[in-house]
């Protein structure tokens, strides 16, 4: 059977790119399919959204030729420090204080700019020989024993090996193939917005508990930051509805005044924080990727941190399977990429969700245990480097990308 | 073409014939092969790169290599073979085997010599072959010594034969048999006689006997809690692999 190429992925937004370079450096032809042209893709301004990726992300990109072309524009993260808050109010005493040199990697993450990420990819997939992207929508899709079919808008049938499924929590391709999922909505609503701030940051990233939802202040270049404020869904409906001065006048107090005065340095974005979990990560012939797998509440920044590691998961288990003469798109090849994933992406979906649903409550003991519980973790430094460790995606098995090898 | 040898059991080809047409169901009656197999193949893809110093990271780092595959069955390792570029030639001497092998290869857009054989009859022909996979068959043969010999024949100077089989004690009779067939039903009961199994000295014996030189042996071990098979170089107790190879 002649296949159109070997891999077909469905979403050139964040993790598709990524796989699909990770997949090509090891010799696979790949086809990405989006439904956006490219020109879109990147035309965007700066528009405030940025991503907190962990060390091992950045080691992915490293080893797939990405990270050379955005590192001059990355912030380090060098400390992260959490604090239980409340509105107008002084940190809690009890304050958790990560810093990078409890590690001996580096800094624990960098901060880096959708803008820059997104073109980084786009120039490398183009200037790759194994990759071919294609701008249409992807609306049929068959299986059989031997391979996998796309049926796009224009008409044109595409045929791979294996057909992955980048394309969000709203996933199409689990959705034909008849994956269902599980979630819940939490009411919430993460505002996000890139501010401009008086004084340096020294690359410290804060997440302050309040009671309404977690307020992330992340180190961007130069005095900026990317704000990611959870407030109830109706809350933050008012708040976006507001004007920029009244916005402001309503984080600032939220915010404090440690970086002096702030003013917006880009748009303001909401996003509803929503769990989401496939009830299947593969299928005969089929991967899901990201949030198309499990979108998760974004209150540690582990969204695309967790994308990426089921991009060197499975670039791994292809690879692999490819190396030994498998025929990798079986269900039994397919299958030892859920188990390395699906555990782990749980484990941390049902964690972030029960971490927000103790942090974002005002009841007085809730407060108490939490504050007396940031300080034991404080105070014990095998604790504190774990979390460190989890945070910056060096815990666990690690792939082979996330160690910033080749696949 | 018929098989003539006198190695092949007729009892044990019947058992096979009944399960060809599940071969390549990865959940059905050969799932332990198919639980197996990328143990085996990480075996076999490392030995072969080693000894005619391919690069497994190349495309098709095997072309070039003329490979044998003994008792092939549905073709579970002559298609990742012929995969990574080797000529491949796949024996059975139960024929409902090999239509199953033949049309599986052809979906998957492989181009495989499928022959219903015998070791013993490729020999007489003089076939000769840069590799001969010789993969769980050697316990369900009459005559192992009278079988090795023929691999002997089969290889070309400098060849590579690689053997497994499983081991015969008391804990091989518990997984192979008590374990895989009785308890587990992962095979059907009576697919292995215990008192046919081999113990590495006697294969060792075996190879040598037929005038190769065995180069590695490995184990290949059952984790129940990680439910999956990887490669050991001390535990032979069970399930293992020999490398040996035909003197230039």
């Amino acid at each position: 059977m002649a296949y159109d190429s070997e891999i077909l992925i469905v979403g050139g937004g964040l993790n598709g790119p990524a796989l699909a370079l990770a997949l090509a450096d090891a010799g696979l032809s790949v086809t990405v399919i989006d439904r956006l042209d490219t020109a879109t893709l990147i035309e965007r301004d700066f528009d405030g959204r940025g991503y907190a990726l962990a060390l091992s992300s950045m080691r992915l990109l490293s080893a797939i030729g990405v990270w050379t072309a955005v590192a001059q524009k990355a912030e380090p993260i060098l400390e992260v420090k959490v604090t239980d808050g409340r509105v107008g109010e002084a940190p809690s005493p009890f304050m958790l204080e990560f810093d990078h040199s409890e590690i001996e990697e580096g800094p624990m993450g960098y901060m880096l700019e959708d803008r820059h990420l997104r073109r980084a990819f786009l120039a490398a997939m183009d200037a790759h020989a194994n990759i071919t992207q294609i701008n249409d929508t992807v609306v049929d899709q068959e299986i059989d024993e031997f391979g996998a079919r796309v049926i796009l808008a224009s008409g044109k049938v595409l045929s791979a090996r294996v057909l992955t499924g980048c394309d969000g929590r709203s996933s199409g391709t689990a959705e034909r193939a008849g994956i269902k999922r599980t979630g819940w909505g939490y009411e919430q609503t993460a505002l996000v917005c890139a501010i401009a701030h008086e004084k340096p940051h020294h690359g410290v990233a804060h997440q302050y508990f309040m009671p309404s939802g977690p307020l992330a202040i992340l180190p961007l270049p130069g005095n900026r930051a990317s704000i990611v404020w959870t407030e109830s869904a109706a809350n933050a409906a008012r708040i976006q509805a507001l004007a920029d001065e009244d916005y402001l006048a309503v984080l600032r107090p939220r915010f404090g005044t440690f970086l002096g005065d702030i003013s917006l340095a880009g748009q303001r974005f909401t996003y509803p924080l929503a769990l989401t979990l496939a009830y299947a990560f593969v299928a005969p012939r089929l991967a899901l990727v990201g949030d198309a797998a499990h979108g998760m509440h974004p209150i540690a920044g582990q969204g695309l941190n967790a994308g990426l590691k089921d991009v060197a998961a499975l670039a791994q288990v292809l690879v692999d399977a490819m190396r030994r003469g498998e025929d990798f798109g079986r269900i039994d090849v397919l299958e030892r990429y859920q188990s390395w994933r699906r555990f782990d992406t749980a484990s941390l979906a049902l964690a972030t969700d029960a971490f927000n649903r103790l942090f974002s409550n005002d009841n007085p003991i809730l407060r108490l245990g939490r504050d007396l519980g940031m300080g034991l973790v404080n105070a014990v430094p095998g604790l504190r480097r774990g979390a460190i460790r989890e945070a910056a995606g060096l815990s666990g098995e690690l792939p082979r990308l996330l160690t910033g090898r080749p696949v | 073409m018929q098989a003539t040898d006198t190695t092949v059991d007729p009892s044990e080809i019947a058992k096979f014939e009944a399960m060809a047409s599940e071969w390549w169901d990865p959940n059905g009656k050969f799932k332990p092969l198919h639980m197996l197999n990328p143990c085996r193949l990480d075996y076999i893809t490392s030995q072969i790169a080693a000894e005619f110093g391919r690069d497994l990271a190349a495309p098709e780092p095997f072309k070039g290599l003329r490979l044998l595959d003994i008792g092939c069955g549905g073709g579970l390792l002559s298609e990742p073979m012929a995969r990574l570029g080797a000529t491949v030639v796949g024996a059975d001497a139960a024929a409902g085997n090999l239509p199953v092998a033949r049309i599986h290869a052809e979906k998957s857009g492989l181009e495989i010599d499928y022959r219903h054989t015998a070791a013993e009859d490729l020999a007489a022909a003089g076939e000769q072959f840069d590799v001969v996979l010789n993969m769980e068959v050697i316990e369900h043969v009459a005559d192992p010594q009278g079988f090795m010999n023929a691999c002997q024949q089969l290889l070309k100077p400098g060849g590579l034969l690689l053997c497994s089989t499983i081991n015969r004690n008391p804990k091989s009779f518990m997984m192979a048999i008590v374990g895989a067939e009785m308890i587990m039903r992962w095979l059907p009961r009576g697919t292995h006689e215990w008192n046919k199994f081999i113990t590495p000295d006697e294969l060792y014996t075996l190879i040598e006997t037929a005038g190769l030189t065995p180069v590695d042996r490995k184990g290949f071990v059952f984790n129940p809690i990680a439910w999956s098979w990887s490669i050991s170089a001390r535990d032979l107790n069970v399930n293992y692999v020999t490398a040996s190879i035909k003197a230039d």
